[in-house]
């Protein structure tokens, strides 16, 4: 009979785990940043664009156009905050062996260019993204992001928000490295 | 009364104030089941960057841009499991306010579910125990 009711008094405390279980999950999640979406694209292939350069509208810019090995893709516009503190970190990137080319996004080409006369061009080519099209296939939310892609094509990494030293160093530049060999 | 009166016109007033700032302005799409799919997933399509609307009612730059696009392709004729692919494909499991069910949305859907299951388990027993147990004899 006491061994019955050992095991009564066990099942009583499964609903309890149970329950303690979620709460932590749920728990964990609250602690997480609703803001950073992470990105589906991560593992993929780095979708197709075809969109119109920024300094030469007359030509198209396409994935095709890019040199082979790793590249990055900056999202930014002249109206965006975060592109100005990110600005000079990425005029410094010209050191990295990646080229990195820019999505002009959700801009007027005129403002832009005024904003590249005003702070320099950290970019190879810039791409001009004006109703939102190629960013919506890049699943890009908000500006500035950062895509990293790797020698074979693939998304390795999508940084939101300004991109610095410390997230270069830490995420971009191991993958960079690793893709060179 | 009258007071009663002009209370309840500014109200109505507020609320079809409230209903024209409503922020699709499109026309609705020419046939109707289209039109039904396409406010359907304005319902339930979260906007990216104010994280607590859905598309039908933020005026965000990037709403509009996805309203375009739902849109669009429901003009051409995508079903409502082709849109919310494209979604998936793009902006993951947040883009949509109704999880699908995935290895890591399965705890969400189901939890629930197991915990009260459990806890009426366990309720059971103990009640077919308690029945079975000598009824204390009365002084």
């Amino acid at each position: 009979m006491s061994g019955g009711r050992r095991r009564v008094r066990w099942v009583l405390l499964l609903p309890c785990a149970a329950l303690a279980v979620m709460v932590y999950f749920f728990a964990v999640s609250l602690g997480r940043d609703p803001s950073l979406v992470p990105s589906p694209l991560i593992g993929r292939a780095a979708p197709e664009f075809s969109l119109p350069e920024l300094l030469d509208p007359g030509s198209v810019f396409s994935l095709q156009d890019i040199e082979e090995g790793p590249w990055m893709l900056n999202v930014w516009a002249s109206w965006c905050s975060g592109c100005i503190v990110e600005h000079d970190f990425l005029m410094a990137l010209g050191r990295v062996d990646a080229p990195l080319y820019g999505l002009n996004w959700k801009d007027a080409p005129a403002d832009a260019l005024e904003w590249l006369q005003l702070r320099g061009n950290p970019y190879r080519v810039i791409a001009v993204d004006a109703d939102g099209r190629a960013g919506i296939d890049w699943g890009v939310y908000g500006a500035p992001e950062t895509f990293l892609i790797d020698a074979k094509g693939i998304v390795r990494h999508r940084h939101v928000g300004p991109l610095d030293e410390a997230v270069f160093s830490q995420v971009f530049l191991p993958v960079l490295e690793g893709s060179m060999q | 009364m009258k007071g009663f009166k002009a209370a309840t016109a500014a109200v109505s007033l507020m609320l079809a104030a409230a209903s024209a700032s409503a922020v699709d302005t499109e026309a609705p799409l020419r046939s109707a089941e289209q039109q039904s799919l396409y406010r359907k997933l304005l319902e339930e399509v979260r906007c990216m960057v104010c994280q607590n609307q859905n598309l039908a009612d933020s005026d965000a730059p990037l709403a509009k841009d996805m309203r375009r696009e739902l849109r669009r392709m429901v003009a051409e004729g995508a079903s409502e499991g082709d849109v919310k692919q494209f979604l998936l494909d793009r902006y993951g499991d947040f883009a949509l306010y109704r999880p699908r069910l995935a290895p890591n949305t399965l705890l969400l859907w189901i939890g629930p579910g197991v915990i009260v299951a459990l806890a009426l388990g366990a309720l059971a027993l103990v009640i077919r125990r308690r029945m079975k147990m000598p009824i204390p004899e009365e002084d």
